[in-house]
This record gives structure tokens, C-alpha cells and sequence, in this order.
């Protein structure tokens, strides 16, 4: 873990920094921010990636005429499942169990971590091969192997350039979106053996790591796996891909362990009609990823892993449960359209949202899991615009979400006695007493009207004194009327003709 | 903390976190509403046109035959390929493989051999007309997993009567077979791709680079 808040790229896109800011307060978004905004070539990358894809995903959700059925059907399978949580996860260990699986269930990261590193011990192993997984990456798994000896071979390609570069993942689906073709083939000659005649050409980079991993494959006894899908029904788990590293996993070593979080739980087999359709179209804007991989149990003999673990996770999940307005932010199906669509991080990249979980969703997701105490600038990481909304498949109200946590962090400042001391705190304190009198309401804009006058400008204040000068950083305030309604009302009623301005000298 | 108090203690805090919803409220597929198309009544000849454009567009390579002349389309196909060796599962209609290749017959064969084949020749489930896939799920001419997976070329063969337009038309005929250990399914569009660099697709990563398809004409 770092000792100290990130101050350079290096340093924030280091795997030191926590996976979920768990055990102690993120470094604050802007200062995160400022440190991504300074790097020209990450807003270059990120500028022409997310435009392209927007534009692709557009074309792929304007040719399905049932787009928002579709969407709401997605919205509401989820909604309907999360309230009977309970209930289907049980449905789904008995079904596992039934197919000859074995289900685990761990509360946190440590108790996961413990679970699969006892399991790729017992098998006497000394690597493992991955696909990628948001929800191990969340555990720290491939450090909790690294520390028993066993060694994580991430094998999806974009997991693999950040893992050779000792990097964190910048984008749930795309985790080296950050990194361009240029980079990438400077890291593989690096790192990768045989690659001295290597292009930048796409098509030579991913074969390059074709030809690096292959081996790996072949010879590795245990996988490791997120789960897209669990369906309660069947006791089938579902896998989403493109490059066939996950076929790869799924089938050939004799161990396959997958650590599927407990939102992922889907009711009936029908549920994928609708799922299937959402992720990739939203995702990768395809009408369908090349590869998915269904399977339910322990594979037939010859036909793949003799033995699956199946490992429920919770790890603040269950936090997100109980709030329930927050609650629909476990309907995510990670296809990561929001953070394509976002401004905000389309400028920051993933590194500065300090979490697994970057970009809108993570916005929204990472507080609720470790607590805002520990995120609390991650809510205003926003314009609240709205666009992560509308490309959302499954209709999570991101910015509604948004707004409901950034009362949670006052509220949670509030209970603090350095919270209620602080300048924000009393000021609201002071305009509440004043808000709720008439009398005190205007006493306090004459005040004001005094005050005012040396900072009025064309009619606006530019800057306020203070403390209160925070809020006029970023925009401009209208002065108080030189009269305002209730006085003229007043004047009125009492006849008198004289002109505001004649009474107040305006600059 | 034991397995058993784990599962007790996610499961209480689930219950804990859910006391806003009435106990009269059931868990209740039903009450989802699925106003979304389900079914799609296009001609025969429309959903096979468009299956195969849509199987054209992610760069898989698409050939039409009738029943009589599937055998003689294989045979080309492995030729222009300069395919020597072929995988053929269990179950594959007899006639099909080209006599004058090296046929690795399965089941029985080692991952190495399945690594060093050329290519493999299988039967499908069912295709998509509307996301150009073809799904398979271990049954007969389809084989194990890794028969599609380690050959660098895969041969599937499509009866047009098993061409569906839409997904939730697919996931409906797999649903038999969906709670069997010994049935995994996979669906596969295109060949083997990435969008990792720069969120351009590159096709040929681990999977087979080619994927061809052959449209069997219904009798």
C-alpha cells in the first residue's frame, strides 16, 4: 500500500494504490485529477478512444428496435432480484451443488482470498491462469497468490499489457484504454521474448501475446474467473469474451475457480435472452462478442475443469443493499458505456476515481461499498449531466444516485465534530438561522447589498471573500437586487414613488 | 470463520438489508414485464440472407450448399485452406470429413493432437440471424470444447432450418439443455478478436483466427 497520496502518473497508475479504498480515505478526486490532466498523451488516448466508441455504440443500439424494452426488462430483472437476493442465491448454490460444483460463500476480500488460495494450494501449483475479473481485482488476489508462492497469469490482452507494466486498470472493460498502440508495443519488446521485429500494427501486438501465453494454457492445473452471469435456475455461469483466452481457461485446466459477486445471481435461464442482447451492443458496441461461455457444474470428463468452485462474495455488497435508493448501482452489468459517455472521465481517465470501479459507476459504487467516509469525493466527480443515464442498459439513475450520496457525505460530515466546526458547516448553520426568518432573511440582504458594492462588476461578483471564495472559483454570483421584491411591494402599498436606484447607487 | 457461518452471515446481512421490502412480496419472475420482441416472423430466405451477412461482417467467411453438395464444399474449403489434417467429433454425419485428409477422430485425442491439427469440422445447435452466431452445445457432431478451440481453423456446418432470427429464439431452444453438466454451451461470432488496443477489433487472438460457415440448404 502507499505510504503517501500519489503526486505523479507513475505513482497514480501503480498497483501500491489499494484496489477499493478500504482501509483509509482515497487521495481526494481533483488532486487525482490534476495530476491525469497534466499528462497530453493520456487525454489524447483517451479523447480519441472514447469518441470512437460512442459513435459505435450509437449505430449498434439504433438497430434493435427494442432497445428500451429491452432496457427495461434489464432494469427490472435485476430490481425484482436484488429484492429476493436471499432467495436466489440459495437457488443458485443448489443448483451448482446438484451439477456437482462446489459453492464457497465469503463476507470480505480477506475471507475470499483465503478460500482460493487454500484451493490452488491443495492442487500444488505454482501458477494459476486468470480471465479478466473486475471482482478479483477488487479482492488484490493476484498479491494474496503472489504471497503463497502462486503466480497470476492474466491472460485477457489488456490485462496482460497492465500487468507488465505494473499497472492498475484505467476502464472496467478496456483496463490499458490509457495506454496507445505506440506504448504498447514499447512495453512488449520490454518484456516479451522474441519481439524485436515487432510493429505497432494491432493485429502483430495481439499476436504477440497469442504466441506469449499459448504455453501457459496448455500446461496451467487451476483458472481463475469472474462470473457476467450466474443463473439461479440452472446453476449455469456465464462468461462474456472476445479472444477466446477465456475458452482457453474454462477448458483446459482440470481446476477452474470462479468468484462471481453475490448481485451477479440472474433468476431464470430465460434472463439471458435479455442480457445477451445488452452487454455487447453496450460494452463493445458488436450485436455479439465472439465468445460466450455457458457451463453449469463440474464439466463432463475430457470436456473441461473436473472440478469448479464457485466463490459468492458480499465485500460491501450487502452496504449497497441497504440503502434502498443506492441499491440499483448492483444492477451494473459492468459493460462500461457510462464511462464512454462521461466528460468527466473522459478527460481524468480511470487512474484518478482511485478505485477498481472508475467513471460514473464507480462513482457511485465505491462509496457504498467502503463508505463515504473513505470516498466522499467521488459523488461530486460529476457534471450530473445525465448522458451515463441514458447509455446505461439496465437504467441505474447514476446522477439521482449521485445527488442522494452527496447528501450522505454532509450528513456524514455533520456527525463529526471537525465537520461541524468547519467553515462549510457553519456557514450552512448561519444561513439556515436566517433562512428561517423573514426578519433576519432581510436584514441580512441589506447587509449584503452593503457589502457588496466594491465587488460588484457588470453586474456580477467575479469573487467572494474567504472562505466563501471556494464557490466563486468555478463560476460568478448575482449580486443581491438593489431592490427586492418584498421591498418594492412594500413601497408600493405605501405609495411611495422614489426608484431603487436613486435610493442605491448601483456600480 | 467457518464455511458455514460465512454463508449465515451473508445471507443475515442480505435479509438485514432487505427490510423494505413487505414479507407478502414473493420472489416472482411473472412480474417483469417483457414487452421486448420475442419472436419475428421474417421468411426463411430473409433470415438466411441476413445470417449470413452478419456472419460476413465480423470477417468469418460464409459458403451456401444443398445437402448433396455439402460434401464437395468441405472438400474445397479444406483445399483452399491447404488444410491436411482435420478433427472430426463424435456423432459427425458420415461423408462429410474428405476421405483424403488426415482425419484425427475423436473422442480420444490429446490436447497436443487437438494443438497440432489443422483444423476442425463440427455440427452446430443453432444460428442467429439477427447477431450472426452460431451456437454450439456438445451435442452430436459438435464435440468437447477444445476441439473449436486449440485448431487454428474451424469448419461449421448450418442447416437453414436451424437458423432463429433472434437471441431470446436461441436461448429458447437451448433451454433443455441448459442445466446439464454435460452440455456447456458456447456461442461464437466471428473469429477469435480483441478491441484491447485502442478499441479497434483485431480478429485472431487465442481462438481459431479462421471460421468459416457453411449454409446447408433445407431439403
Amino acid at each position: 500500500m502507499s505510504r503517501h497520496a500519489p503526486t505523479t502518473r507513475a505513482e497514480l497508475m501503480s498497483r501500491d494504490v489499494e484496489p477499493l479504498p478500504t482501509h483509509a480515505p482515497a487521495q481526494p478526486f481533483p488532486e487525482a485529477a490534476r495530476i491525469s490532466l497534466a499528462d497530453v498523451q493520456l487525454r489524447r488516448n483517451m479523447g480519441k478512444v472514447t469518441t470512437t466508441i460512442r459513435a459505435k455504440r450509437a449505430k449498434a443500439v439504433a438497430e434493435l428496435p427494442d432497445w428500451e424494452d429491452l432496457r427495461e426488462a434489464g432494469r427490472a430483472i435485476k430490481d425484482q432480484t436484488l429484492r429476493h437476493l436471499d432467495h436466489y442465491l440459495i437457488q443458485l448454490e443448489q443448483a451448482v451443488t446438484k451439477a456437482g460444483g462446489k459453492v464457497h460463500w465469503a463476507a470480505d476480500a480477506t475471507e475470499a482470498n483465503r478460500i482460493i488460495t487454500e484451493l490452488v494450494k491443495a492442487h500444488a501449483t505454482n501458477e494459476v491462469v486468470k480471465i479478466k475479473s473486475l471482482t478479483t481485482d477488487e479482492l488484490g488476489l493476484n498479491e494474496a497468490l503472489h504471497e503463497i508462492g502462486v503466480e497470476a497469469f492474466e491472460t485477457d490482452l489488456a490485462e496482460l499489457i497492465i500487468q507488465l507494466a505494473g499497472e492498475r486498470s484505467s476502464h472496467i472493460l478496456v483496463p490499458a484504454i490509457h495506454k496507445n498502440r505506440a506504448e504498447i508495443r514499447a512495453l512488449f519488446r520490454r518484456q516479451l521474448a522474441d519481439t524485436e521485429n515487432l510493429t505497432d500494427e494491432p493485429k502483430a501486438l495481439a499476436g504477440a501475446a497469442r504466441a506469449h501465453l499459448r504455453k501457459k494454457f496448455l500446461s496451467a492445473k487451476v483458472a481463475v474467473s469472474g462470473a457476467n452471469f450466474g443463473v439461479a435456475e440452472t446453476g449455469s455461469i456465464c462468461i462474456v469474451e472476445s479472444e477466446g483466452n477465456g475458452r482457453m481457461c474454462l477448458t483446459l485446466p482440470r481446476v477452474l475457480i470462479s468468484v462471481m459477486g453475490i448481485e451477479k445471481v440472474i433468476p431464470s435461464w430465460r434472463d439471458l435472452e435479455v442480457y445477451l442482447q445488452l452487454l455487447p451492443r453496450s460494452s463493445t458496441a458488436e450485436r455479439m462478442n465472439p465468445y460466450t461461455s455457458i457451463w453449469t457444474g463440474a464439466s463432463a470428463p475430457g470436456d473441461g475443469p473436473e472440478e469448479f468452485h464457485l466463490v459468492l462474495l458480499d465485500n460491501g455488497r450487502t452496504k449497497v443493499l441497504a440503502d434502498s435508493f443506492g441499491r440499483q448501482a448492483l444492477q451494473c452489468i459492468r459493460c462500461s458505456a457510462c464511462l464512454n459517455v462521461c466528460p468527466v472521465y473522459e478527460r481524468t481517465g480511470g487512474h484518478a476515481y482511485n478505485s477498481v470501479y472508475p467513471g460514473p459507476i464507480g462513482a457511485i459504487l465505491t462509496p457504498q461499498l467502503v463508505g463515504v467516509h473513505n470516498a466522499g469525493s467521488l459523488p461530486y466527480a460529476s457534471s450530473l449531466c445525465g448522458a451515463c443515464y441514458d447509455a446505461c442498459p439496465v437504467k441505474i439513475h447514476i446522477p439521482q444516485v449521485l445527488v442522494h450520496l452527496r447528501g450522505k457525505v454532509v450528513e456524514h460530515k455533520r456527525d463529526s465534530l471537525s465537520g461541524r466546526l468547519a467553515p462549510e458547516s457553519l456557514a450552512m448553520k448561519t444561513l439556515g438561522r436566517v433562512f428561517t426568518s423573514p426578519r433576519r432573511f432581510e436584514r441580512f440582504q441589506r447587509l449584503g447589498r452593503l457589502g457588496q458594492r466594491l465587488k460588484v462588476h457588470n453586474g456580477m461578483i467575479e469573487s467572494l471573500p474567504g472562505q466563501l471564495g471556494g464557490w466563486t472559483a468555478v463560476r460568478d454570483v448575482y449580486p443581491v437586487a438593489p431592490e427586492t421584491f418584498r421591498e418594492w411591494w412594500r413601497r408600493r402599498e405605501s405609495g411611495s414613488t422614489s426608484t431603487p436606484s436613486s435610493r442605491e447607487g448601483q456600480s | 470463520m467457518s464455511a458455514n457461518s460465512a454463508r449465515d452471515v451473508v445471507l443475515g446481512k442480505i435479509r438485514a438489508a432487505l427490510k423494505d421490502v413487505p414479507q407478502s412480496e414473493k420472489p416472482d419472475g411473472a412480474a417483469v414485464e417483457r414487452s421486448y420482441l420475442t419472436t419475428a416472423d421474417a421468411p426463411r430466405s430473409e433470415l438466411v440472407r441476413q445470417f449470413i451477412e452478419r456472419v460476413e461482417e465480423y470477417r468469418a467467411k460464409v459458403k451456401t450448399t444443398s445437402p448433396d453438395g455439402l460434401a464437395r464444399v468441405i472438400a474445397e474449403s479444406c483445399a483452399e485452406n491447404g488444410l491436411r489434417s482435420l478433427v472430426v467429433p463424435a456423432g459427425l454425419p458420415e461423408g462429410w470429413a474428405p476421405a483424403d485428409l488426415t482425419l484425427l477422430h475423436e473422442p480420444g485425442l490429446t490436447i497436443d493432437q487437438l494443438e497440432r491439427a489443422d483444423g476442425a469440422l463440427t455440427a452446430c445447435a443453432v444460428g442467429i440471424a439477427q447477431t450472426g452466431t452460431v451456437v454450439l452445445d456438445a451435442g452430436p457432431g459438435q464435440g468437447r470444447r477444445a476441439v473449436t478451440l486449440l485448431p487454428d481453423h474451424h469448419l461449421c456446418v448450418i442447416f437453414e432450418d436451424q437458423i432463429v432470427c433472434l437471441v431470446p429464439e436461441a436461448i429458447a431452444r437451448l433451454h433443455d439443455v441448459a442445466n446439464r453438466p454435460d452440455r456447456p454451451i458456447t456461442f461464437i461470432s466471428g473469429p477469435s478478436a480483441t478491441s484491447d488496443i485502442e478499441l479497434n477489433r483485431v480478429e485472431g487472438v487465442h481462438g481459431p483466427r479462421k471460421l468459416e460457415v457453411i449454409v446447408v440448404a433445407s431439403a
